[in-house]
Order: C-alpha cells, then structure tokens, then sequence
C-alpha cells in the first residue's frame, strides 16, 4: 500500500498526466466556452431595445413596409382589409406580433395564436415604428408584473375576466366561432398588454378601469393557479359542468353498467 | 323445512308435479317449459378453481380491513393545516380512496362468494295463497263490529266528530309557518319591479365602489359597474341588491349606436351605455362583450345583444332586449344615473306587465 501511495506521489511530482487529465481539460475548455456563448446571448436576447432610437424606429417602418401595410397600408392608415395602427401604442404591437397572432395567416373569426413569425429584436423594432406615429399605450416595464396582490387579482378576475376567459383562466367560446383563448402558459406581459389594449373582440381595460396595481394582481393570480394544484383534485381541464358530467356518463355510468353485468352473469 | 299452513312444504324442488300457485293456468297455453337444465360450474367441478375462487373471497376480505386501516392511516398521515387549502387535497384523496376501497371490497367479495362458492342449486319457492281462510275473514269483520261497539266510534257522534275536527285543524300551524317564509312587510312584486338605482346615484367599480368619470372610458372599455353605497350595505342585502342593479358599462363610437328615440338616445352619454347584466330569459349576469361587433353573449343559454341596437335580442331564447340604465355626467364629471331601470330587470315573472 505505502508502496503504491508513494509511487502515484512520484508521478505527480514528475508532471506527468494522468489518463483522464485531457479529457477533464477538454471538457472544462467545452463547457467554459458554451457557457459564455449562452450567457452572452442570452444577456442580448434580454438587452432592451430602445424604442424611441431612430435607428430602430427605422428598422421598424422597413419590416412594417415589408410585412403588414399589405392590411395596414403603408402609412398604418388602415385598409378596407385591417385597421388603422395609429395610435395602438408599442403594448398592442408588441401583443398581436408577440403571440403569433399578426401577421395574419388568414381572415377568420379571430386571428389565432401560431408560431412567432419574428424575433424579439424585431418585434420591439416594429413597435417602436407604430408608436412613433401617434402616442399609445406603451409595453409594461417587467417590475409592473410582478409581486401583486393574488386574492385580490382573484377577485377582479372572477368580476372582470372569468365570463369570458373562465374562472381558472381556461379560456371559452363566444359568438359564431370565436373565443377567449385560454390564458395558461401566456406570458405576463402579454396579459399586461392584452388588458391594456383589447386586443380584437376583447374589451379595454384601460389604467382607470383597473389600475397598474391591479392589473399586476390580476397577473399573479394567475400565475398562482398555474403553478399551484387545485385543492379540489383532477381538474378536467376546468372547462366546467360539460366536461365534468361527460366524465361521468362515461367513466362513472360505465362502472356502474360493467358491475351490474358482472352481478347478474351466471358463473360459469 | 318449514311448513305452511296447508302443510305443504314451502320450498318444492324444481319441476315438483306438485308446484301450486295463484296463477291462472289457461288450458291451451304452452307447456311451460321449466327450468334449463343444471349446468355445474367450474368450482363445482374442479376441486382447484373451488379453492382459488375461496381464496379470492377471503383475500377480498382482507384487502378491505387493510384499506380501513389505510383511510385512518391515511387521515392522521395527511392532516388537514389550518391557512394551507392544498394540504385538503391529499387528505380527501387518500380517505376517500381507503373508504372507498374497503367497502367496495366487501362488495365483490360478497358477490363473488354468492356467485362462485354457495352453492347454486335451482329451486321454486311458491307464494303462499293471499286470500285467509273464510273463518279468519268473518273474525275480522267481527273484531270490526267489535271495536266499533265498545269505542262508541258510531254512536258517540259528538267525540267522533271532535276527532275529525281536530284532525283537520292540525295541519293549520304548519301553513301559518311557511306563510312566514314570505318576505316580510314588502310587496314581492314591487321587489322585482325596482333596483338599488335612484336619480343622480353615480355608477361605480365592481368591486371597489369608486365612481367613474365618463372620460375614463376610452372607446371599447368595458366597466362592471355597481350601484354607488352598495358596498356598504350589510353582505346579505348587498348581494340582494346586487344580484338586480349589476350592469355593465361600456363605450362605443357616437355613430356605432342605432336609436329608435330622441329620449333613448338621451339615455346614453358620448357613445357610452349602461345595460343590466341580468339576462330577461332566465337572470344568468350577461357579460361576454365583444368590442367589435358589440355583441353581448350571455353564457347560460347563448342568447345575443346587440349593444349598438338598444341590446335587442338577435340570438337565443330571450324573449326582451336588456334593459337599459339611463345615465348623464353630473357636474364633478361623473357617470349618474337619471332614474332606476324603466322596466324591471331579469326574466319574466307572473306580475310583470309585457
């Protein structure tokens, strides 16, 4: 044993590897440069844009050119096929481009959500072009969305929201084919925005309706039912007395029709 | 085997010549073609299965006193924490489930029994004939005649019918007891006809109470509005009150709004209305709105309002539009009211006019 001790010693002090030495060194240069790439990019993924810089407003008006003033016009005038952007602010922007919902795959009832067609960067450019042209609600700064009241958010919810968008925010149908998407996974801001804004056929909730404050209640009310289970148990989706007497007939009246058959058969 | 009156056996194995019941036997029916022949099981074959299907039935058994300990494991395991609602829901689950389990077990272990080991031997248990002998029925009558003699039920007119009167008279409390569930010293007629609204009373938050000025309304706002002094009522009468006078407030462009009057139109103030939320088909509160194409959805049975035309019913089973609250700005800038609803509020009732 001492022997073996002494001789791995030795080896150290003569400054020869071990067999496992490059590969740490290789994963430590790995890990080191991927590391700073992905902290890198993320901190400009996040770097605010500046919506009031020419450059980006510029930006902005190139892609709005490019993307939206088939609908819009080229001024965001509006056309007998879109509304005038003037005056929306960088909030509804930053809303209809932000989900997927614009540009428009299609007219419909409603602009659905799909797949974000632009990235971040150019998102914001496009609503720091829109707000230039007239003043409107602006995107909420990320300390407005956080920390709020959540019994209190529950109650302005039930009073505001939930006809529409359903007490546990699980969304519900309106008039011939629309609906009030569903509002889980929905990031705060967004539902900061979709308040602020009304976007399409939901209403404004404007900052004296319900107040900055409020609107952050409402927000972490929200985020407190999605990350809390429901005390009740199996939620069903929470669509409501629909879902929940299917589940009955079907689950609860099967049981009850299988165990009777099984009762009255003979044994064999 | 027990025996009945006539001394037959009550209990006559299947296919007795000797089976006799009250049934009438026409002469031309079919030959009743009995039972189906015996068909043994494979427990009463097969020394093995009979085991095994025993084996079930006790296991079962016991399987349902381990989940009866379970559930009582279960409710001192996963207490209930004052302040914590989730810890409900571990404490439910499990009770339930070992509840449920150990009487469910009992259950199948009983049917299993009765079905795999008793024995299931057919027979016939006849019913015995309903009609008693003549001598018992002439007994009866007497005991009748009897009881009638010695109680004086015939002749004592004055106790008999004193009987009776009570009798009747009785009940008398009872309806006195539910006329008083009536609401008391008002006209529920009256009730439903008025709301909280009152001339120059300011339209409020849902749920706050603030007063709102009309130039908070951008156009597309929706407000949920209540009566101004509503929330400070006691919590009963204000959701008394509430469950009439809620209504929702919204703007529209000047020239989206459809009038059939010059004073309907005076209802409204700058393109902004106030309607009742209690829908006239059956009082669920109407409040989908959708901004764009002004219409109002109600939830419970889908009938559409369209704001911009007075909220005139174009979808479902309601019979009237919503009823509108007349509204102006006072001199500080906010919404009041210039009168309750002219027409009551909610669904039909039997009083109501039209």
């Amino acid at each position: 044993m001492r022997k073996n001790m002494s001789e791995s010693k030795a080896t150290r002090r003569n400054g020869r590897r071990g067999p496992l030495a490059s590969v740490a060194l290789i994963l430590i240069g790995l890990v080191a440069t991927g590391g700073a790439y992905a902290a890198l990019s993320t901190a400009s993924a996040s770097a605010s844009v500046d919506l009031s810089s020419p450059a980006v407003i510029d930006e902005g008006q190139k892609l709005f050119a490019a993307n939206c003033s088939t609908c819009h016009g080229q001024q965001a005038q509006g056309t007998a096929n879109g509304p005038s952007l003037i005056g929306v602010g960088s909030a509804a922007v930053d809303f209809q481009v932000g989900t997927g919902r614009m540009p428009m795959q299609m007219s419909g009832p409603q602009a659905e959500q799909k797949p974000v067609q632009f990235t971040d960067e150019q998102t914001k450019a496009l609503a720091a072009y829109v707000a230039s042209l007239a003043p409107g609600p602006a995107i909420p700064a990320q300390s407005e969305l956080e920390g709020g009241n959540v019994s209190n958010g529950g109650e302005l919810f039930r009073i505001n929201c939930a006809m529409c968008h359903n007490v546990a925010g699980a969304g519900g149908a309106l008039t011939e084919g629309k609906y009030a998407p569903e509002l889980k996974g929905v990031a705060a801001v967004h539902v900061y925005e979709a308040m602020l804004t009304g976007p399409q056929n939901m209403p404004v909730f404007n900052d004296l309706n319900l107040s900055p404050e409020e609107k952050k209640d409402i927000i972490s009310y929200l985020t407190y039912i999605q990350e809390n289970p429901s005390a009740g148990g199996l939620e069903l989706s929470n669509l409501g007395p629909v879902s929940e007497g299917l589940f009955l007939w079907v689950f609860g009246l099967g049981a009850i029709v299988a165990l009777t058959v099984w009762v009255t058969a003979k044994s064999n | 085997m027990a025996k009945n009156e006539s001394g037959k056996a009550d209990i006559v194995p299947a296919n007795s010549a000797e089976a006799t019941g009250t049934g009438v036997v026409a002469p031309d029916a079919f030959a009743n073609p009995g039972l189906p022949p015996h068909r043994p099981r494979v427990t009463d074959l097969d020394p093995k299965a009979a085991k095994r299907a025993e084996r079930v039935v006790y296991v079962l058994f016991y399987l349902s006193i381990a989940a009866s300990v379970f559930a009582v494991y279960a409710y001192m395991f996963f207490p209930i924490e004052p302040e914590n609602v989730h810890s409900v829901r571990m404490n439910t689950l499990y009770l339930g489930l070992g509840i449920a389990f150990s009487l469910l077990a009992i259950g199948i272990a009983a049917v299993h029994w009765g079905k795999a080991v008793m024995s299931d031997k057919e027979a016939i248990d006849h019913r015995h004939p309903v009609r008693g002998t003549e001598e018992t029925r002439a007994r009866a009558v007497e005991i009748f005649r009897e009881s009638d003699e010695e109680s004086g039920f015939s002749r004592r007119t004055l106790i008999r019918n004193g009987l009776i009167g009570a009798l009747i008279a009785f009940p008398l409390p009872a309806i006195a007891l539910f006329r008083g569930l009536a609401p008391m010293d008002v006209d529920p007629n009256n009730e439903l006809k008025h709301t909280f609204w009152k001339k120059g009373m300011r339209l409020t938050r849902d749920p706050q109470g603030t007063p709102i000025k009309a130039s908070e309304l951008t156009i597309g706002s929706a407000f949920q509005v209540i009566p101004e002094g509503l929330v400070d009522l006691p919590e009963h009468e204000m959701l008394d009150a509430k469950a009439k006078a809620a209504v929702l407030l919204v703007r529209l462009k000047k020239e989206d709004l459809n009038w059939t009057s010059e004073e309907r139109e005076s209802w409204s103030y700058e393109g902004i209305v106030a309607y009742s939320k209690i829908c006239t088909h059956v009082g669920c509160p109407v409040a989908l709105y959708e901004q764009q194409t002004h219409h109002l959805l109600c939830p419970c049975h889908q009938s559409q309002f369209d704001i911009a035309n007075e909220c005139a019913v174009i979808f479902g089973p309601a019979a009237r539009p919503l009823p509108q609250l007349p509204i102006t700005v006072d001199a500080e800038g906010y919404l009041v009211a210039t009168s309750d609803f002219t027409e009551p509020v909610g669904p039909s009732f039997w009083e109501r006019a039209n």
